[in-house]
This record gives C-alpha cells, structure tokens and sequence, in this order.
C-alpha cells in the first residue's frame, strides 16, 4: 500500500492542507461545549442577557467558521484524491502496456480490468475519506481529552482511561470480522457461480436428468453461506451495543466524580454539563471512526490488489542498442527450440529446429493443441523460448530493441479483434502515416475491398467495439488487411481464414501468394488446402515437428501429414489407394 | 434492463410487499420480537440522557450536591444502559436470521424453480438477467426490506420518544427546534441537485473509460502486436484527465452536504443554548434539562436522515422484490405424468408435428418422419435454420404445438421427461462445462462411474490423450477457459460414451476445431452412433453423404428430405448446396 503513495505526491499540498482544515474545524467544534458551560455558570448563574446574547452570536460565528473550514478541506481532498487515482489509473495503464503475454496470461484480462475500474475507484473513496475523516474523529477523540484536563484534572482521567478501553474493543471486533467478511465474498461467489452454472448448463442439466443434484448442491453451498453470514454478523453486531455501554459507564464514574468535585467547589455545574458534551460528542464520533475503519480497510484491500499489478515485472527484457541484420542468413530460423507455458507441466513444442528463407511461405498444420499457435507466438517474440534459440534475419530474437522486431512483423491473431472507431482508423494501427490508397491495396489482397465499398461512408464506416457490427468473416479480412497496410517484411496468418467460405479463403491465398518473394508469410491453418502450395509445411503433433517439407515430400514420408489430407479429401484416398495398387 | 422493469413496477407495488410479508411470515414471531426489542432500545437510550440530566441537576455547587439522589439516578442509567445493549444485540442477531433465512429460503426456492421453467422462458431471458435477480436483487431485497422495515420502526419511535421527552422538559425550546428542522432538508435537496449534473458528466467519461480499458486492456495481446502501447496510453490519458476534472467537482459538490447540514445543526444548538438560558431563571427549565435539550438537538436529526435513505431503500427494495417474484411466479412446465419409458429401441416417429417460437411466425408445419432403429439422420441447412429447434423437440425442451414425436411407439408427452433424456445421449456444439474436476464432468450422466471405466470412455472418445496431460490427470479442477474449444467436445463427448444410451443427438461443430480433432471428434462420434438411433447435426460432406436418411433445412423448415442420391437426383436445394462445398474444396 505505502508503494501507491509516490502517486500522492503530485498533491502534497492538498494532503496537508485537507487534514489541517479538518482539524481547524474540529477546534471549533471543540469550543462549543465551553461556551455553553460559559452560558450556564456566567451568563445564567448572574442572569446577564447581555452576555448571553454575545455567546450565542459567537456560537454562530464558530459554525460559520467550522463551515468555511470544511468546505475548503472538502475542496482539496477530493482535489487530492481524485487526482491521485488518476495518476494511480494512468500508471497501473501504462504498466499492463509494458507487460509481457507471460504475464498477461497469468493475471488474466477480467482482473486486469477490474484493478483498473473497480479497484480504483475504491481506492480513490477510500483516500477521500481518509484525508476528510480519519484525522476528524482522533482530533475530536483526542480534543475532547485535552478540552476535559482544561476542566478539571481528576475529572479528565476518566477520559485517560476510557478511550483506549474503547479503542481496544472497537479494534479487536473488527480484526476479527473483516478477514471473515472476505470469506462471506467468497461464499456469495459461489453461490452465484453455481446459479450460473444452472442457466448455461440446463440443457445439459436436463439432459442427463441431473436437476436434482444440481439443486442439492445449490443448497449446500446456500446453506454454507448463510451459516457464515449469521457468525458474521453476530460478532460485528456486538460492536454497537459493547461501545455503548463502555461509554455510558465512563459517563456514570464523570457524573460521580464531577459530583465529588463540585461539592468540594473545584467545579461549577456548567462545567459540568461541558464535560458531559465533550464524552457525548466522542460517542459520536467513534462509531463514525468504527465504521469509517470499516471502509478504509476495504479500499486498502483494494490498493493491496493494485499494487499487486504495479509489481509485477515483465518476465522479458530489452536490448537497448540496435542490432544490424546480417546479410543472406535465412528469415527464420528455429535452433532447438523448447517451450513450455508457465504453471504447465508438460512443453508445448519440443527441440523444434528448421529454417525459412526470405519470401518464403510456410504453412504450419498439426491437431488442437499441437503447438501451431506457440510456434509463430515465438517468432514475434510474445513469449521467449525456454531453451535453444530464435533468430529472425540472423538475429536472435531476444537481441532486438523493443517495439523494433515486431514493427518488422505483420499479425493477424486468431481471434479477430477489431477496434471502435472508424475502418480507417482501424487500419492505421498497422502504420500511423499510411494514405488511404495504401489501404485500400490491403483492403484488396485482404479480399475486403468489396465489404468496405458496400458500407456508408466506407473507409469512415464506424465499427462498433469489438467490431461487432460485422460478420465473423469480415471481421477477419479486415484483421488481415490491418497486418498488410503495415507493409511487413513478415505476415504471420494465426488460422485467420477460419470463417471464410472456400471460394474466398482460395481468392486471399492466391493475392497472398502474389505478394511472395518480398514477404516471408506464416499460415497456419487447419485446412490442409490452404497450407498445400506452400513452400515448407511444418506438420506439429503434440508439440513435436512430425515433419517438414512440402505438400509432394509430406505425402510421401509424413504419416500425420496423410491423415490430415486424407481426412479432407477422402476422393484422393481414392485415388490413392488406386495409385497404389 | 433494471431501469425498463422498474417502470413497471408500481402497478402492483402494494401486491408485492404483501407477497414479501407473506414471505417473511415464516419468521413472523422473529419479526414480532425484533420490533418489541427496537422499541425497548429505544426508549431506554432516550430515556438515558435525561437521567444523566436528573443527576447533573443534583450537582448544584459547592456543598450542595446530594449524592444519595445523584446515585440513584446513575445506577438507574447503569441498569438500562445494560438491558437496552443486550437487547440491542439480541435484535441485531434476529435480524440477522431473519434476513438471511429469508434470502437463503428465496434464492433455495429459485433454483428449484429454474429447474423446472420452460425453456422458452429461460431461453428468452440472458443468463445475466437471471443471475442478477437470484443474487443482486434477493440481497438488496433482505437488506432494504428487513433492515429498512426494523430502521424505519426504530426511526418513528426515536422521533416520537424524543419530542415527547423534549415536550416533557420545555414546550417552546422543542417547537423552536421543529420548526428549524426542515432547514437543513433544505440545504442538502439544494446541493444534491446541483451535482447532479457533474455525476452525470462523471458516469458519462466513467463510462466511456471503462469501454476503452476493455477494449484495449481485452485485447492487450493485439495492441502489443501492433505495437499500439503508446497511443493507447495517451487516448486512455485525455480521458483519464476529463474523468479527473468532472469526478474532482462531482465528489467535491457531494461533499458539502455534511457540513452544510452540520452547520443549520450547529445554529439550532445555539438557539436551544440562548433561548435555555433565557428561561433558566425564570424557573422554565433546569441546568440539567439544558443538557437534555442540547444532546437531543444534536440526535435529533438523525433518525430523519435515516427513514429519508429507508424510505428510497424501500422503494428500490420492493422494486427488486417485484423482479423476484416475476421470475418465481413464471409457470413451470406442463406437470410429469406418471408412466415411464424403459430403455428404448430407438424407433423415433414424427407425427404430423407442427411448432413455432413465436405463434405469429409459423416455421414447422405438418412435418412426418420416421427413423428406424439404428438409423443415422443428418441435419443440414445454412446456418440459423434452426436446426436445433429440431433438437429442442426431440428432448423436449419444448412441446410441440400440434401433432406428436412418438419414442417406440410412445408419445412422449405421455413419458416422463427424465425417462425419455436418459435415452438419449446429447453433444452439443456449444459446449458446457461445469467448474469443477474432470471427473465430476465426466461423470455427469453417471456419477457413479468407475475411474476404469471413465479412462474407457475417455480413451474411445480420444480425450485420454489431453486428460492425461493435465496437471492433475482426472482431478485437474477446471473452468471456462482451461480447455479448448475442441478438447471441451471432445470431453462432452466422453460424457456420451460413459452413459451409452440407445439414440443419440449430436452437434458435429463448425471451423473452431482443427481438422485433426475433428477427425478425432468424426471417430468418437462413428463409436457412438454404433447401432444407435443417431440425429445430427451435419456440416461435414463425409458424415451427410455416409447418413441414412438427410433432413434438409432452411428459415427453420425442412424443406427436403430422403437420401442423398435421392436428393442430388431431386436437384432443389441440397444439390445447389452440396455443389457449392464440393466444389470449392476442390479447387
């Protein structure tokens, strides 16, 4: 938590500033009991209306002024804190822009999202009320003791004693409940997963006739829940009543012993009454620090997650200088290469090894989870071999500056994720300066030209987010066409022709093909038609290279590489099998 | 979604909060003692201040204070402040049960209920929807009604407790003071309606942040590819920075309430102050009843704030009750019968079967079948032709509107539904899977499956493969996005093969599968439909050509049907359809 505190510093001032405001007004809120005590013994006891009338406008004057204090600590705290979880925002922003997909898959995007919302929302509230409250109810806590020694000595010890015996209670009650209120969370997750759980599943649930222990389980975690929530609230519930009755006692021993000192004629009777005040008004202002810690404990909760995300490191590091190229070594090439994801016991590509030329196209072919994906996710560098090596242009990939290897490269992820705003726009993201001719020759060869013409406004047509206002298979053209418009001298296609009819899938690959010899191209796919003229297939079973070669070398030597052909043509198993005989 | 509901609300508001009463009924004595402990807390903590007054009265000056009446007024307050804290507890406990018994009865009696909705229902409601009403709404409902009911109570009883007691110590200071109230009303309606505008302004940009981080943030991976990260940071910094200015007003705006309602709080003591001590040596009132009156004026506000903020928590309360009950009082379906289908044969007959979602919107019509035993049907159409209405009937998700799907020569309206599902084995494209271990997935059709006979199913289904490589084989605990698309089938599928019931419906799935696991899918699937009475859902050329009997559907018809020679030699639909694939796989 003190790691989020640098993001306070922009707003020093008004750190210091809110609290001492806060703490002026409490002065004046402090005065008030005396003045009162000043009406009854001076003013009452010699009926002086005068005097009186003067006590009352200085009353008024003191509320005006305890006002105008509060609102000037009011303006700075939420100046403060506001700005710093805007600060906090941009920072936590800027740090996920720097980390590595390792990390990313580690922390998952849905908590990314909420540290950034959610969490820092509750973190700014938490702030907010930090500078305006917590220093209020000590001050009042604190003040009301210091006012009562001004009184009278002995009466004041009774304050001494009373105030950390309530501190104490208030501190052990919550202690204990606040880590059991994150378990009542967590019981309520449950409860909701398994309600979900029904809803997406009836079909199956009905099915398989399991309605009944669906239920059952339902119940038992329903039960669980509410068992946990009554413990829960009756520890908390004891806060109130332990509190009051602490205070009330302490004000019997004040009453009695104010009564000893008066009879001694120490004391007068409106001082008295003031003393009285003061432990009223610490009443009040614990059970608002009660629950005031409640809330802060939350929101550090909150900050404890942030700064959780702040010190994640990327597992990747940069070279600062830049590299040069060396002249006529191959594109790619893959030196026994092993990667294993992280939290996964088993590798997803084992001692890989093969070598692509420049322009070049390679398709790459295996079964669901075979590796296809993590192999091209390795050239780009997303995540780093765990041993042997990976060069591009005779490089390694790990001696590249940020930002420079990948500007060299052209993705089309498998998921096609389109952006709001308009197409143009959209395009751009594979290069800031290109002119809308540029697009529309990756429109083109994307074979999107014909959906972005039939669109209003065409190139300004505004996608909404997600792009979810096209179809799969235009979503996926434009994706390809925004990896072209980069002009990349590598175009890595993560099986992004999935959604498209075969007519248009052939269409691309022939534009694609056209582009050859200038861009060393990576299809995968999981249709053998689409790998089949490529220059070097790689065939991936269960994170092993089963072969390699082209479709003619496959055929012959590659018994993974016929079961998948076959399994798509079964005529020219036909033929095959003729052939043979 | 919430808003649109809320509107409709007030036609049967006053019906709802009976409902809800009814519904609390079974703790009605609980209620009863909670209220007669709110209102014992209550007037002992009123009446407290003004022992406290009584005893300070007794402390008059040097050489006159009389101890003896002082202690008897301060054991008095000892021995109420005693009662009225455990009585407070006592009712805190009680409230406790009784809202958190009422929300585990309801969310209890919802789940039972969702077992037994229609699918129409819950196919027409989103997951989302649904879920918010089981958790969200049932939780502001105990917490809004049950809290509200005993605050709003213990609220008027203060309010009332106190006038009568500052009534008893001075009739004009008590006036002065409930007049003077409504000011502070008026401060805090003023501010409050002033920021409104900048919350506005601030759930606005707020809103418009939040898409942003989901779209950048949801697709890190892309914006690290086009090496994105800078122009992300600054479009999420302007507005990042309009957030910072509107929030910085709005939480400032809202802020002055307190203290502006602290301040007409603070003139009302001062007048209590001046216009006591005016009367004080008219013998009006005493130094200690001064007291009194100041600790009430100071407290005085605060139950009207309370029943303020009850009163809206009521309203929104019996708002979300009324979501509640629409889900619980939807209809269930048409009651079970009694009678039973054994294990099949599998000789399914379409009858003269006509269905429609909307009644407006006629789609099957008068449509007959029959499928012999061991007979494979393979449903084809364009996507969005409704093919899994087909398989809505055939479980009965639904029941057809006219006409009658008979199972071995029983209508199954006349079966039990479970008698009827568990002859059927089910794979889905869409496929679900529960969070929780492998085992307990696979299980699903028969819990009581050995570990053999799962590692069985799964080596036949070809999922052994993957299983096995999981972190912990079996045990390996999963959630929705541990498993691909096609392990997730191929597990759906060793689900199937566990059970092995006489007729099957199967979903074979689209482009997300690569061919290899789809071939795997092609073999588990050949396994399954092994002498079984098989309908499926077909996009693939060799499973439609290898099918029995082919159902050719469009816009939610079935247009055509017969064999594929029949139907290539009829040169409608299927052809131009089974042409076109063909050959552009060729090319």
């Amino acid at each position: 938590m003190r790691s989020l505190a640098c993001y306070l510093k922009e707003y020093k001032k008004e750190s210091i500033l809110a609290p001492f405001f806060k703490f002026l007004e409490v002065v004046f809120d402090l005065i008030v009991p005396l003045v009162i005590a000043q009406i009854i013994d001076v003013g009452v006891a010699q009926n002086d209306h005068g005097y009186i009338v003067q006590r009352f406008f200085i009353l008024i004057l003191m509320a005006a002024a305890g006002l105008t204090c509060s609102f000037t600590a009011q303006y700075f705290a939420a100046k403060a804190s506001v700005g710093f979880a805007a600060n906090l925002r941009q920072a936590v922003f800027d740090h996920i822009q720097r980390l590595s997909f390792t990390e990313l898959d580690t922390l998952g995007t849905d908590t990314l999202i909420t540290r950034l919302t959610d969490d820092v929302n509750q973190v700014q509230n938490g702030v907010n009320m930090g500078l305006r409250l917590l220093l209020r109810s000590p001050f009042i806590v604190l003040g009301s003791m210091v006012m009562a020694f001004t009184i009278n000595v002995r009466c004041a010890l009774i304050f001494v004693i009373a105030i950390p015996i309530l501190f104490l209670v208030a501190f052990v009650i919550m202690y204990v409940s606040i880590p059991l209120f994150k378990k009542v969370q967590g019981r309520l997750d449950a409860v909701t997963r398994l309600t979900r759980e029904n809803l997406t599943g009836i079909r199956v649930i009905r099915a398989f006739c399991r309605e009944k222990e669906s239920v059952e389980e339902f119940d038992a975690r329903n039960r669980d829940l509410t068992k946990l929530n009554e413990f829960v609230g009756r520890i908390s519930a004891f806060l109130n009543p332990a509190t009051y009755v602490l205070i009330n006692i302490a004000t019997v021993f004040l009453i009695q012993k104010a009564g000893v000192e008066v009879n001694l004629g120490n004391m007068q009777q409106g001082e008295v009454v003031a003393l009285y005040n003061y432990m009223a008004q610490m009443i009040v202002e614990l059970i608002k620090l009660a629950s005031l810690i409640i809330t802060l404990n939350k929101s550090a909760a909150c900050a404890e997650r942030v700064a959780g995300i702040l010190k994640v490191r990327s597992s990747m590091e940069y070279q600062e200088k830049a590299v040069s190229v060396r002249r006529n070594s191959p594109a790619v090439t893959f030196e026994n290469v092993t990667f294993c994801y992280q939290n996964s016991k088993a590798p997803s590509l084992s001692n890989i090894s093969f070598s692509v030329n420049p322009g070049q196209t390679v398709g790459i072919i295996g079964g669901t989870g075979s590796g296809k994906s993590t192999l091209v996710n390795l050239i780009t560098r997303f995540y780093d071999a765990s041993e042997g090596k990976v060069l591009v242009d005779g490089v390694d990939v790990r001696k590249y500056p940020r930002g420079v290897l990948r500007s060299k490269i052209g993705v089309v992820p498998q998921k096609a994720a389109l952006f709001q705003g308009s197409i143009r726009a959209n395009m751009k993201w594979g290069r800031d300066d290109a002119t809308d001719q540029e697009i529309w020759e990756a429109l083109t060869i994307a074979q999107a030209k014909e959906i972005v013409e039939k669109k209003d406004g065409q190139l300004d047509f505004h996608l909404e987010q997600n792009g979810r206002n096209l179809s799969g298979g235009q979503r996926q053209r434009l994706t390809i066409a925004r990896a072209l418009v980069k002009k990349p001298e590598f175009l890595i296609l993560d099986d992004s022709a999935s959604a498209l009819d075969f007519a248009t899938d052939a269409a691309l690959r022939k534009a694609l093909h056209d582009l050859s010899g200038r861009v060393t191209t990576f299809l995968v796919s999981q249709r053998a038609a689409s790998i089949r003229q490529a220059d070097l297939i790689l065939v991936l079973d269960d994170g092993l290279l089963a072969g390699k070669g082209t479709h003619e070398e496959l055929m012959q030597s590659c018994e993974t590489y016929r079961e998948i052909f076959f399994s798509q043509f079964p005529e020219e198993r036909k033929n095959d099998k003729e052939a043979a005989k | 979604m919430s808003n649109s509901k809320k509107k409709k609300m007030p036609k049967s508001s006053m019906e709802t909060f009976f409902k809800v009463l009814r519904m609390i009924g079974n703790y009605r004595f609980l209620l009863i003692l909670s209220i007669v402990l709110a209102a014992v807390t209550v007037v002992l903590q009123l009446y407290v201040p003004i022992l406290f007054g009584n005893a300070i009265d007794e402390v008059i000056g040097a050489h006159a204070v009389d101890f003896e009446r002082m202690w008897y007024y301060l054991s008095r307050i000892l021995v109420m402040v005693i009662v009225s804290s455990v009585s407070t507890w006592i009712m805190s406990i009680i409230n406790n049960r009784m809202t958190y018994r009422t929300v585990q009865d309801i969310r209890a009696k919802a789940i039972r209920h969702i077992q037994e909705l229609p699918l129409a229902y819950l196919d027409q409601h989103s997951t989302g929807d649904i879920i918010s009403r089981v958790i969200a709404d049932t939780d502001i409902l105990s917490d809004g009604l049950l809290l509200g009911f005993t605050q709003l109570f213990s609220g008027i009883v203060t309010i009332v407790g106190t006038l009568i007691f500052m009534f008893s110590k001075n009739v004009w200071i008590t006036l002065m003071v409930i007049v003077l109230t409504p000011l502070s009303f008026f401060v805090a309606k003023f501010i409050s309606s002033h920021s409104f505008q900048m919350f506005r302004k601030q759930s606005e940009t707020r809103g418009k942040q939040t898409a942003l981080i989901e779209e950048m943030i949801g697709n890190q991976k892309v914006v690290q590819a086009f090496g994105y990260e800078e122009k992300a940071s600054e479009r999420f910094a302007k507005i990042n920075e309009d957030l910072k200015n509107y929030s910085q007003k709005a939480v400032f705006y809202s802020s002055l309430t307190n203290p502006s309602t602290r301040f007409v709080n603070n003139v009302i003591y001062a007048g209590v102050a001046l216009v006591g001590a005016f009367m004080i040596p008219g013998g009006f009132l005493s130094v200690g009843g001064l007291s009194v009156l100041l600790s009430y004026a100071n407290q005085y506000m605060k139950p009207f704030n309370d029943i303020s903020s009850v009163i809206t928590e009521l309203q929104n309360a019996l708002a979300c009750a009324g979501r509640i009950f629409e889900l619980l009082e939807e209809p269930s379906e048409t009651p079970e019968v009694s009678s039973e289908l054994g294990k099949a044969a599998g000789d399914v007959h379409i009858e003269d079967v006509s269905f429609s979602y909307d009644k407006s919107k006629k789609l099957i019509e008068h449509f007959n079948f029959q499928a012999k035993p061991g007979m494979r049907v393979a449903i084809v159409g364009p996507t969005g032709c409704g093919k899994t209405t087909f398989i809505n009937l055939l479980m009965r998700f639904y029941d057809t509107d006219q006409g009658d799907i008979l199972v071995d020569g029983q209508p199954i309206k006349q079966v039990t539904r479970h008698s009827l599902r568990s002859n059927y084995g089910m794979v889905l494209q869409d496929t679900w899977i529960k969070a929780g271990t492998v085992r307990e997935n696979i299980c699903i059709g028969k819990p009581d499956a050995t570990d053999e006979e799962i590692k069985e199913a799964a080596k036949r289904s070809h999922s052994w493969e993957f299983i096995r490589r999981l972190p912990d084989g079996l045990d390996t605990v999963l959630t929705e996005d541990s498993l691909s698309q096609g392990q997730k089938q191929l597990l759906c599928i060793t689900r199937v093969m566990l059970c092995l019931p006489p007729m099957l419906i199967l979903d074979e799935a689209t482009s997300s599968i690569d061919t290899r696991t789809e071939l795997q899918i092609q073999e588990a699937f050949d396994q399954l439909m092994q002498g079984r009475t098989s309908f499926i859902v077909a996009h693939r050329l060799s499973t439609i050509r290898n099918a029995d009997w082919i159902l050719v559907m469009k816009d939610g018809r079935i247009i055509e049907q017969g064999t594929h020679d029949d139907l290539m030699k009829e040169n409608g639909f299927y052809n131009h359809l089974y042409n076109s694939q063909f050959v552009n796989v060729a090319q």
